[in-house]
């Protein structure tokens, strides 16, 4: 025992002496934006291979089910060859995109700041892709894909955080989140929140319309009074939860069950549940509700930037768009797809083009210490203190 | 000698067993050293240092603060201790399933059976982790097969699954320890006039736990580390590997220092059966 | 040993139980997998032949399974020479650290496998060039030797070191001595090691979505994605069916050819 403990010791110390000896950069905490500068272009002739990193259904190559193909076109047109690689959550696509292996990421909002400050990926000159121009103009220029000024990726699709709910627990369908937050919740222990450090943003949601006197103004910008209030919230929530979910089968599986009666999740989920009968509402309550809009990132010093901007472009077309949407189940960005879904109510049932559902649907931002609401006379709670305090709330 | 003429090489490490030692270790501690020692070493000395708030650069400043918060907050002590319970639950439903069937194969089964019996127990490890853990998570729902009878999604649940997924890690190795003492063990012992049940308690269990420390070898230390099935089965709790899951990318130092526990944990099981004797009785 | 007839129907009650307990759950995977819901509903809506029509066309599945085999065949193999040198080392040798020796080869399946994965991925793509084929057989291989260790080490202590010492009296060389001696007794145990290693590595997620360079995909990985595409699921369900039917030949054989028991002594 005493030499094992003495072997691990010394192994300890040997680490502690090569991990100061460098590697790994350092930076300035809640530094300014890196000055990068965008590809001046023009577009060329593909280099030929192009890495892509992003989520599941995003780029599918046809070996899935060989009709569901928009990676081999892309092949034939660009020449570029495409390994696609995907991930399971946020935080694992910043670790992998950090080390240099892929292009290209298809990265959320909670992701794409995080790779903005991390200096991992380079601005995107929108004029080299011709499609920026069809993209729905309440997506572009915001908080997540772009910084002083200058857009770091193209937008590639939307979707809202919805009240999902059972319909026969549920027979009026419910205007508010308040069942999902009151202490004394008719339908405690049937609630079923995303099991993410970013839901803290939904608890600030609902704090807005219940406490006004809070003055938060963005569910991304939490002061530290304020971030507490949403914790406190998210405590009392607990008690009330079935399940946190993380990926959507298990969320579907309770709802139609009927042992979730309510939560938080997406349109898809739902369609998904109602696929042998209909069994779950979707609504979006007045409050107001969290988002999501995914940009498409390019790695700062790419040797292949040609085949990234080409594939920036091929990806937000709009027949590709119109694809990547059904399949997966979002809104697309391009305005032309929506004339091309194969299901002609897609674009309806995800409110693609209805600018008034969006104006209270709080996209995900990665929340940084400079207050996003643009308050200077104090500091905001950053992201990896929302996630440590999601896990110590999940642990408790 | 006639080895000394014919095989050069074999004398000399006939007449020296420290070259002998050296040269069955040394692969494996190179190898281990260069892949996993070395990386290890460097990510576990990052829970002494800092991490950028934001973009999770690690700042190289040494600093215990990270490694005490996780030391001596009540909620990650709590945590690793359910964590430790579960390793601890499933290696013992594992062994009280284990040595029925074992034993049944060993000494009971007919040996053309016994070939059989060692597939079928082998071969749902090839089904896939994420199956079978929905399989169970089916199994387990309220509104699912069992219906009330089903104790729902909890710390049990978890116990369960994860003694199903790990069985065959305990199964064969006690199986491989009986049947080394079929025969001349027990036909003594039965010759001396112990019945059965004497026969097992003072005879083969003592003998087998060599064997089923091996097994617990596994057991525990697989379930330590799991995160997965506590989600799908697990209701709204959490295990170790789920804080350094949540934390990694935000705050390495701080999920380095977390995985320290069930590091520590390890070292203290291993001890524990190291002090029994476990290991060392023949 | 002569067991009492009521010992022995005790016994194989209990094995039929504890074998129903490991086979039902497969059962349901297998129901599931004709089953409509794309949601893993139950009980099932209705049954369909469609799983296993898109799992016949999906190219993915294939070759993430052949991908999956070679991965773990090479990581097995060299787990099993490290692994079988190391037991020996440890058990018929005492020296200074082995103690520390012991705990170290359990570390990568004691730590959770996101430690060893972000160690591993830190130190391929920082120190040794980027992730490829053998990066990933290099994780894997990393915590299969534990298994063999582990195993081998349970079935060298059970014999004693006097066959070995009787064979070198009798003029065998080590290598001599090993060939002909021990490695026949250690077989069984080598066996169940390989086959336990094999599946371990087979079936691994979390370390090789760190070690896995782009446009390498295992199973494991690849049904963790399909558990994420929208109707897709259960095709998962169909993969785990064809992959159980698939290997209980050769793994039945492998034990065959161990001689039959797993790691027990020849008579």
């Amino acid at each position: 025992m005493r030499t094992a403990m003495r072997s691990i010791a010394l192994v300890g110390a040997v680490g502690l002496a090569l991990a100061g000896c460098g590697g790994g950069t350092t930076a300035a905490p809640g530094a300014a934006a890196p000055q990068g500068t965008a590809y001046a272009g023009p577009v060329g002739k593909g280099e030929g291979k192009l890495s892509v990193l992003a989520w599941p259904g995003y780029a599918e190559d046809g070996s899935t089910d060989p009709k569901i193909d928009w990676v081999t076109p892309f092949e034939q047109q660009t020449g570029c060859q495409v390994s696609v690689k995907t991930f399971a959550t946020s935080a694992e696509a910043v670790q992998l995109f950090s080390t240099g292996e892929y292009d290209v990421v298809s990265a959320s909002g909670d992701a794409s700041l995080r790779l903005v400050y991390g200096d991992r990926v380079q601005p995107v000159n929108t004029a080299l892709v011709p499609n920026y121009a069809d993209i729905f103009p309440d997506l572009k220029d915001k908080p997540w894909n772009s910084v002083g000024g200058k857009e770091y990726g193209i937008p590639h699709g939307r979707g809202a955080n919805l009240l999902l709910y059972n319909l026969a627990e549920n027979p009026t369908p419910p205007t508010s989140w308040s069942a999902m937050w009151d202490a004394n919740s008719p339908e405690k222990g049937k609630i079923s929140p995303y099991d993410d450090a970013i839901y803290i943003a939904d608890a600030a949601v609902y704090l807005m319309a219940t406490q006004p006197d809070l003055a938060i103004k963005n569910p991304y910008a939490l002061d530290q009074k304020q971030f507490d209030a949403a914790i406190g919230l998210l405590k009392q929530q607990k008690p009330l939860v079935n399940e946190y979910w993380g990926d959507y089968i298990k969320q579907s599986q309770g709802l139609t069950s009927g042992a979730v009666a309510q939560g938080q999740g997406w349109q898809l989920t739902a369609n998904l549940a109602n696929t042998d009968g209909q069994k779950v509402g979707t609504a979006k309550p007045k409050e107001g509700a969290t988002g999501w809009s995914d940009t498409w990132m390019v790695k700062k010093d790419t040797p292949n930037v040609n085949c990234s901007y080409l594939w920036l472009n091929h990806v937000v077309s709009p027949q590709v768009n119109a694809q990547i949407a059904e399949y997966f189940g979002e809104a697309p960005a391009n305005q032309k797809s929506c004339a091309l879904t194969t299901n002609k109510d897609h674009c309806t049932q995800y409110h693609a083009a209805e600018t008034s559902f969006w104006t209270d649907v709080y996209y995900w931002t990665t929340p940084t210490e400079t207050c996003l609401d643009g308050r200077t006379d104090t500091k905001c709670v950053a992201y990896d203190e929302w996630v440590k305090a999601w896990s110590q709330l999940r642990s408790a | 000698m006639a080895v000394a003429t014919k095989h050069p090489l074999q004398s000399v490490l006939h007449r020296r067993p420290g070259l002998r030692l050296t040269g069955l270790l040394a692969p494996a501690l190179a190898w281990l050293g260069l892949f996993y020692v070395v990386p290890l070493a460097f990510l576990l000395a990052t829970a002494f240092f800092d991490t950028d708030s934001f973009t999770g650069r690690i700042i190289y400043t040494f600093t215990t603060d990270t490694v005490v918060e996780v030391l001596t907050d009540p909620g990650y002590l709590l945590t690793a201790l359910r964590t430790v319970g579960v390793a601890a639950g499933v290696t013992l439903l594992c062994v009280v399933l284990a040595v029925p069937l074992a034993s049944y194969m060993a000494l009971v089964a007919r040996p053309r059976s016994r070939a059989v019996l060692v597939a079928l127990v082998v071969t749902p490890l090839w089904a896939s982790y994420l199956v079978k853990v929905y399989a169970w998570r089916i199994l387990l729902a309220p509104e699912g097969p069992l219906g009330g009878l089903s104790p729902g999604y909890g710390w049990l649940a978890v116990i369960v699954t994860l003694t199903y997924l790990w069985l065959p890690y305990m199964v064969l190795p006690v199986y491989a320890g009986i049947d080394a003492m079929r025969g001349s063990f027990l036909e003594a012992a039965a010759d001396l006039g112990a019945r059965p049940w004497t026969a097992f308690r003072t005879v083969v269990a003592p003998m087998l736990a060599p064997a089923v420390a091996a097994g617990s070898v596994f057991t525990f230390s697989l379930s330590l580390g799991d995160y997965i099935t506590v989600q799908l089965v697990g209701g709204t709790n959490q295990m170790l590997g789920n804080i350094v899951y949540t934390n990694f990318s935000t705050d390495l130092p701080f999920a380095a220092a977390v995985a320290l526990l069930p590091l520590i944990a390890m070292a203290a099981y291993l001890v524990t059966i190291r002090r029994t004797g476990a290991l060392e009785q023949l | 040993m002569i067991l009492s007839p009521a010992a022995r129907w005790t016994l194989r009650t209990a094995a039929g139980l504890v074998l129903a307990f490991i086979y039902v759950p497969l059962l349901l995977v297998l129901l599931n997998s004709f089953s409509t819901s794309v949601t893993f509903a139950w009980p099932p809506p209705g049954y369909t032949l469609r799983w296993w029509q898109a799992a016949a066309s999906n190219e993915g599945v294939r070759t993430a399974v052949v991908t999956s085999v070679q991965v773990a065949l090479a990581a097995t193999a060299i787990a099993v020479v490290l692994g079988t040198l190391a037991s020996m080392a440890l058990v018929r040798y005492t020296f200074f650290g082995r103690e520390a020796v012991s705990l170290l080869v359990l570390l990568p399946i004691a730590l959770p496998g996101i430690v060893t994965g972000i160690a591993l991925n830190t130190l391929f793509t920082q120190a040794l060039g980027g992730l490829t084929f053998f990066t990933l057989v290099a994780g894997h291989a990393t915590f299969c030797i534990v298994i063999v260790v582990n195993n081998a080490s349970a079935r060298l202590r059970r014999m004693s070191g006097t066959p070995e010492e009787a064979s070198t009296d009798l003029g065998a060389g080590p290598w001599t001595t090993w060939r002909l001696v021990t490695f026949p007794a250690l077989r069984g145990a080598l066996v169940a090691g390989a086959l336990l290693a094999f599946a371990l590595s087979f079936d691994e997620i979390i370390v090789t979505t760190f070690t896995a360079g782009p446009g390498l995909q295992t199973l494991p990985l690849w049904i963790f994605q399909n558990l994420f595409r929208p109707n897709q699921s259960p095709v998962v369900n169909v993969a785990a069916v064809v992959l159980v039917a698939a290997s209980v030949v050769p793994v039945y054989l492998a034990n065959r050819l161990s001689g039959g028991s797993a790691g027990a002594t020849t008579k």
